[in-house]
């Protein structure tokens, strides 16, 4: 057992560390490690500016998209390579939020399902950032029943026809293109009846609304299709073979490994550090303490379990089942740890403003954000059901919806 | 970064499962929790052929000097099996305080017989009815005599030497005593199969191990140690707990379906899956901690003993949940489980004085 680097890894970490030295935008810096919970706010920049422009400096020197072949705009470079990458990029890693969803998830399935001219076409310019992608599978009446998407397509010659909605589409306003996962057969049973497009965001027909959400931000979007039409030919997958395509997806919808994990520890510890309550400083408060040690265990957890994933990367295995802990384990935490800290505050607690709220208002910000965390990406909820039936191997629950036809099964409306 | 541990170490964890599993089943720890046995003679002989109890004690002193690595995989295995044997007391308290702050003589004399099995030893430290602090400490050490009671001994009934925290003059002191004329009372706890023994000490001689008045910090260096390798215990218990959770939940059929079909069941068991992969992701950095000496090792150490705590704790607990009414009987092996992991909570002082400890232990700016 051991934890330093091999010698080809740690002469390519000496690499990176050395060009990220000479190129990245340090007057940066200071704004991305403030900067936390909810959209980045950078004082004075454009945030899509800079992202992109940090996103082009490292295509062009061959650091986008470690993984992909160079081909399309990549490295061709190993797990742990990237891994490195991510490690040493550390808090500009932030700018590249807005590709995530692009490069992490429609990318694979592009270079699955897209035809070889289509991945030279989108690939490279993915990889790059001159265009962002974003990913349309979520409904109002599909978020984790998502194969009850009624978003419907309609082969009109040559085209299909998209009618329908989709809702909490990242970055939508930002995009150039997208993935999309439609209806195009209601007669048969959900998973049947579902194909997979890729469009032009620009497209004649579409409608992009921001959420204004709970914490009074807007991340996320609606889209309205309203007679869209998109080429067969951009069509991923065979016809009715979608909910196949979109396993693809959603499976590289996982924690990046080697990144940071928030989950509010060293913040709160901070605070307890400095705090006063009617005991005294917050930290030598007895039921302080063992919520402190509780969350500290979790945190040390989440980040020793991150390295067993980078220890199996680097001896070229697969990492194991225990990576699919992070997000449940995060998202509960981070909310138990600011409203345990507002807590501590007394009614002062409940000040958002910067200015005046200690932590500069981290805590606040975390708590409002905290329940978007235990539901994108997979709910609380839907979570345990994997653990329990993908890494339990426990049974599925019964579903009332099973071999029913699409436009029979019971909606409630 | 190699986060693993070696093959070679995972072979002798093998054997030792194996060895286990045909000879250390739930009968074994019954043959003690009903019958006149103490702890399962057998599975100690065993485990004394096969060089288990020498794992990490150096060969100069009779060891097999495979290091901790492979001692904390074997501490996994007798927490997955149970095994009602004086494993911990002797190994992971015994000679490790004789190992940490006995005398080269102290050493010579006790270590080789502690590695073969031939004498088991344990430590003594409780005195009152509460979690200990200096002040509770009223046995003495004088003129080379012990004189006093210690409430509750782990393995106190079989035990041949004893290592005991006592007052001398105006301190804390260690102290090694063999156990050949005390007055010993079996003393009832949650789970039987630990041992334990009320221990009064009459003019009993014994000799210094350490140095005098350093009893306190060197029972802390101690308990740190150990806390690892029963953390390794309590990871095995859990992950059997669950396991048997898992296996009955899919064989088990209410309403028509599997119970383990329900999703308040199964949600149950993702979250005793959960604190169980964080608390083997602390232990295996803990055991790096411990292996390397490192500076970490007391937070490491506290920080797997807390996760380890909360993860056995919880798993044996929701595995009897999970068997409904049956959990709850004494034939069903459930309460094994959770009696095994409520007496490992407390026997380096309970999980509240783990999170102070593992606070203390925290960095300034964390």
């Amino acid at each position: 057992m051991e934890f330093s680097d091999t010698k080809e890894e740690a002469a390519f970490r000496v690499e990176i560390r050395t060009w990220i030295d000479n190129n990245a935008p340090d007057y940066l810096f200071e704004p991305l490690s403030s900067s936390g919970f909810g959209s980045i706010q950078i004082d004075g920049f454009d945030p899509m500016a800079e992202a992109k422009q940090w996103q082009k400096t490292k295509a062009e020197a061959g650091w986008a998209c470690l993984q992909w072949p160079k081909d399309y705009g990549g490295r061709g470079a190993t797990p742990i390579e990237s891994v490195i990458w991510n490690q040493e990029e550390g808090v500009y890693g932030q700018l590249s939020r807005m590709f995530i969803i692009g490069q992490g998830m429609c990318a694979p399935t592009m270079m699955t399902f897209a035809s070889e001219d289509q991945k030279q076409r989108y690939l490279p310019k993915l990889a790059s950032g001159e265009e962002v992608w974003c990913q349309l599978f979520s409904e109002p009446h599909g978020g984790s029943d998502l194969a009850g998407l009624r978003t419907r397509a309609e082969k009109d010659g040559d085209d299909w026809v998209i009618n329908g909605q989709k809702i909490w589409t990242s970055g939508a306003q930002h995009s150039d293109f997208g993935i999309l996962i439609t209806r195009t057969d209601p007669e048969v049973p959900k998973h049947r009846g579902l194909t997979m497009f890729f469009l032009d965001m620009k497209s004649v027909g579409i409608d992009i609304r921001p959420i204004k959400q709970a914490n009074g931000d807007s991340g996320f979007n609606e889209v309205y299709f309203d007679n869209v039409r998109i080429p067969d030919a951009q069509r991923l997958g065979e016809v009715g073979e979608g909910w196949k395509v979109s396993l693809t997806t959603l499976m590289n919808e996982r924690l990046a490994i080697g990144g940071s994990i928030t989950t509010g520890f060293p913040e709160i510890k901070e605070l307890v550090d400095q705090l006063r309550i009617a005991s005294g400083t917050a930290i030598n408060d007895p039921a302080v303490r063992s919520k402190l040690a509780d969350w500290y265990a979790k945190s040390a957890g989440l980040k020793n379990t991150a390295a067993r994933a980078i220890s199996a990367l680097s001896k070229g295995e697969t990492p194991g089942p225990e990576n699919s802990i992070g997000k449940l384990v995060a998202g509960g935490m981070m909310q138990d740890i600011a409203k345990f800290s507002l807590d501590l505050q007394g009614l002062s607690g409940a000040i958002v403003d910067p200015e005046i709220a200690a932590g500069s208002a981290r805590l606040q910000a975390m708590l409002m954000r905290s329940p978007a965390v235990r539901i994108e990406g997979g709910t609380d909820q839907i979570l345990r059901n994997i653990i329990s039936e993908r890494v339990l191997g426990l049974p599925e629950d019964m579903r009332a919806d099973k071999g029913i036809p699409f436009n029979k099964i019971p909606s409630g409306n | 970064m190699n986060f693993d541990f070696s093959d070679d170490d995972k072979m002798v964890q093998d054997q030792i499962n194996r060895f286990l599993r045909d000879n250390c089943g739930f009968g074994e720890f019954r043959s003690v929790l009903e019958g006149e046995a103490t702890y399962s003679e057998s599975v100690w002989r065993g485990l004394s052929e096969m060089g288990v109890q020498g794992t990490a004690i150096p060969s100069a002193y009779g060891g097999v000097e495979a290091g901790y690595l492979s001692l904390c995989l074997a501490a996994r295995e007798l927490g997955a099996h149970l095994a009602p044997v004086p494993f911990s007391s002797s190994i992971y308290l015994a000679a490790e305080a004789i190992q940490g702050a006995g005398s080269e003589a102290q050493k010579e004399e006790w270590l080789p017989k502690l590695a073969s099995g031939q004498v088991i030893g344990t430590l003594a430290v409780t005195e009152t009815v509460q979690e200990p602090v200096p002040e509770d400490i009223t046995t003495t050490f004088v003129n080379g005599k012990l004189n006093g009671t210690k409430l509750v001994v782990p393995h106190g009934l079989m035990a041949d030497v004893v290592v005991v925290l006592a007052r001398t003059n105006d301190g804390l002191s260690l102290v090694l005593a063999p156990l050949s004329d005390v007055e010993r009372r079996s003393i009832d706890t949650v789970d039987p199969t630990m041992g334990s023994a009320t221990i009064t000490f009459k003019d009993s001689p014994a000799k210094l191990l350490g140095q005098p008045h350093d009893g306190w910090s060197v029972l802390s260096t101690v308990y740190n140690r150990a806390a690892v390798m029963f953390a390794f215990e309590q990871l095995g218990g859990a992950e059997r707990a669950l396991d048997m959770a898992v296996g009955y939940a899919k064989e088990r059929f209410a309403f028509g379906r599997p119970i383990g079909s329900f999703q308040a069941l199964k949600h149950m068991m993702a979250d005793m899956y959960v604190a169980l992969k964080l608390a083997e992701s602390n232990c295996y950095y803990a055991a790096w901690a411990l292996q390397n000496d490192s500076d970490d090792l007391a937070l490491a150490a506290a920080t797997a003993r807390v996760s380890a705590t909360q993860a056995f704790q919880l798993c044996s607990r929701d595995n009897i949940q999970v068997h409904g009414g049956m959990g709850f009987t004494w034939e069903y092996d459930c309460h094994l489980y959770y009696r095994r992991s409520n007496y490992l909570t407390l026997v380096l002082g309970g999980l509240s004085a783990w999170e102070d400890k593992l606070v203390s232990a925290l960095p300034d700016a964390a």
